[in-house]
């Protein structure tokens, strides 16, 4: 019960309240277009009709949440799974190349994180570097990566998880050069006393003591790594995956079809956070961290 | 000390490359490399021996530099009109400069300065170097196989165009730098921090506000850019919606995880001060908070800047840097693509410095900055 008043009435209750905006919102944006259209017919709608009509528009500003699930829903259960109609079928192309961007990402920002503390020289030419690579606009880069890729015959996931694997590596190798310093200099001297050698200092203190900046960053980096595999899907003009699309609801101005995607995209993203989070807390268990 | 060991490892291979090399001459195929082929192995050869020797200390850093970037610069020289021409040999000789440039870096890394000034020009040059020879191995590269201009042109030719257009760059940085992003990211982080001041407050809208932040920040919220478009115009508005909606939230859940990092023991010590909220808030848990607010403040000054950019290829009007990156790319001129990407870069570069400087000055207490 005691979850309940703490953490699903509150979330509940936000998530209403944003739920009722939205209908607000959706009367309110709708309204002028609707209103235009009305006066060119010449109907006359008294203010509740009215309403009911700015909620069910073909192509509105703003679709209704209740048009948003429906086509979700519609799309999601209703659908065989390979018909291309079908989000699950978007949803898991998408999956598939955040996944293997994400685990390159990951093993690449350890490895540079691990260099960076380790050997000076990295230190000290690196890091500026690393941050200058995420200041570049990717989205602009996408569409050479895959041409330069492609002429060198490298075509389909490879592309897109590199992509997502240069939005990824980023937290991972901040996190861990922040977690691998974080030994306070008191434990580091200790070790000093232990006389022990920098791959003792290492396997022992700062791997360990990093392990919650490890997780930390890794939320991150899985959601970076899921607007990677998306962004990377606009420019390609791939056929499959929540950016296409996005993209081909932009084109034809389908709002409701824009906003179903990012509900998939926000469901994927949701999943993948949590089961980043699940293993995190059970490694800390394991490792012998009181549950907070 | 004998000769050997004092010859460092990249300084070794740097030799051994270079008589690879030799076995394998001419440098460019098509026999125009001449008398700078000589002047290339002296050299190289003639800066691995001096390094080796027992120098002072100051004097094998220059005799790096000189080796090192004289090499390249001679390779560079003579790809001049015979691009796509180099061999493998030409490679190896830009491979053993590049090791004695990585062994430059490793000699200045381990100085020691006595001023505080030459210290700080010593952690600029060094990252400098590391960037430099990016760009001279990126130059050679490209040139030497002749990789085609449409796939990726060379620096030198990014650098000309960026020379050539200074007016337009300068419109689209302020479009997009000076409008879109600056506007979104003080409202966003702004308002994303006065969220969780209020958020904290309250316990029931903390309880509730945190896991759903959470999960928006999770979230592509670059996708959003279409809609933002659709409701506030093609000009800078939409671009700054879509930086306010992409920069608040990292903020909020930053700051409320800021703001709870304040121990027991210290709140309790204010609690026997009998400090009042406001008191407990300013003079301790901001304080405390403040490496939280900085990790978002420097997130989202990338993230302002990549949605601000992407958002313009939804729309915008006929400035701006978005703008300019996706028509260049249609008219296929690269150079202008590449030389707006490099000005993003760098803008970035500086925006993300100069948090970095303010957090060092405000969390110098913190056991990552004072070291360890």
């Amino acid at each position: 019960m005691d979850s309940f008043r703490s953490k699903i009435l509150p979330v509940t209750t936000i998530l209403l309240g944003i739920v009722v905006l939205w209908y607000v919102f959706a009367v309110v944006l709708n309204a002028p277009f609707q209103r235009d259209l009305d006066r060119r017919a010449g109907v006359e709608r008294s203010t509740l009709e009215f309403i009911g009509v700015t909620l069910s528009l073909k192509k509105p500003t703003l679709p209704a949440p209740h048009q948003v699930a429906a086509n979700f829903f519609e799309n999601t259960f209703l659908r065989s799974v390979t018909s291309n109609r079908s989000l699950v079928y978007h949803s898991w192309v998408t999956l598939s190349s955040t996944l293997l961007g994400f685990a390159f990402g990951t093993v690449l920002g350890i490895l540079i994180a691990v260099g960076i503390v380790h050997v000076a020289a990295l230190d000290r030419s690196l890091m500026p570097w690393i941050i200058a690579s995420q200041t570049i606009p990717i989205l602009a880069l996408a569409p050479m990566i895959i041409v330069v890729l492609a002429a060198i015959g490298i075509t389909g996931l490879i592309p897109k998880a590199l992509i997502s694997t240069y939005l990824s590596f980023f937290p991972v190798a901040v996190g861990m050069v922040k977690g691998l310093r974080s030994p306070e200099i008191n434990h580091l001297d200790l070790m000093r006393t232990y006389n022990a050698s920098r791959g003792d200092v290492f396997w022992k203190l700062r791997l360990p003591t990093s392990v919650p900046y490890l997780f930390a960053s890794m939320k991150v980096a899985i959601a970076a790594s899921l607007v990677g595999a998306i962004v990377g899907e606009l420019p390609t003009g791939a056929v499959a995956g929540i950016g296409a699309k996005l993209l081909s609801g932009s084109y034809y101005s389908q709002t409701i079809d824009i906003f179903a995607a990012l509900v998939a995209g926000s469901v994927v993203a949701v999943l993948l956070v949590t089961a980043v989070g699940l293993v995190g807390r059970l490694t800390e268990r394991a490792m012998g961290a009181r549950p907070a | 000390m004998s000769l050997p060991s004092r010859l460092s490892w990249q300084a070794a291979l740097a030799l051994l490359l270079a008589l690879l090399a030799a076995l394998m001459l001419p440098l460019l195929g098509d026999g125009s490399a001449g008398g700078a082929t000589w002047a290339v192995f002296a050299l190289l050869v003639a800066a691995v021996a001096l390094s080796a020797l027992p120098l002072p200390s100051g004097l094998d850093g220059l005799v790096l530099f000189a080796g090192a970037h004289g090499v390249a610069w001679l390779l560079i020289g003579m790809i001049g009109g015979h691009e796509g021409a180099a061999r493998l040999s030409y490679f190896l000789m830009l491979a053993a400069a590049w090791l004695l440039a990585w062994r430059l870096v490793t000699v200045l890394s381990g100085w020691k300065l006595p001023s505080r000034g030459a210290n700080a020009l010593l952690r600029v040059l060094i990252p400098t170097l590391f960037g430099a020879w990016v760009l001279i191995i990126w130059e050679a590269v490209v040139r030497g196989t002749g990789i085609p201009f449409i796939l990726l042109p060379p620096p030198s030719a990014v650098a000309a165009r960026i020379a050539t257009s200074v007016p337009v760059l300068a419109a689209d940085v302020g479009q997009t730098i000076l409008k879109s992003v600056a506007i979104g990211y003080v409202i966003g982080c702004g308002a994303g921090f006065a969220a969780a001041v209020l958020a904290d407050r309250f316990l029931f809208l903390r309880r509730g506000l945190l896991p759903v932040g959470n999960m928006v920040s999770a979230l592509p919220i670059v996708g959003i850019a279409p809609i933002m478009v659709m409701w506030f115009g093609f000009d800078w508005p939409s671009k700054a919606a879509v930086v306010v909606v992409m920069t608040f939230f990292p903020m909020l859940v930053n700051t409320v995880a800021g703001l709870s990092a304040s121990g027991h023991m210290e709140r309790d010590l204010m609690r026997t001060y009998a400090a009042g909220y406001w008191q407990t808030l300013f003079k301790l848990r901001l304080p405390a908070a403040a490496p939280f607010i900085f990790n978002a403040l420097k997130i989202n000054s990338t993230l302002a800047l990549i949605g601000a950019i992407v958002a313009e290829f939804f729309g915008t009007p006929i400035v701006g840097m978005g703008f300019r990156i996706s028509t260049e790319i249609g008219r296929m001129n690269v150079d202008m693509v590449w030389a707006e990407i490099a000005v993003a870069a760098l803008i970035g570069s500086v925006f993300y410095g100069v948090i970095a400087l303010v957090e060092r000055a405000f969390t110098f207490w913190h056991p990552s900055i004072r070291g360890g």
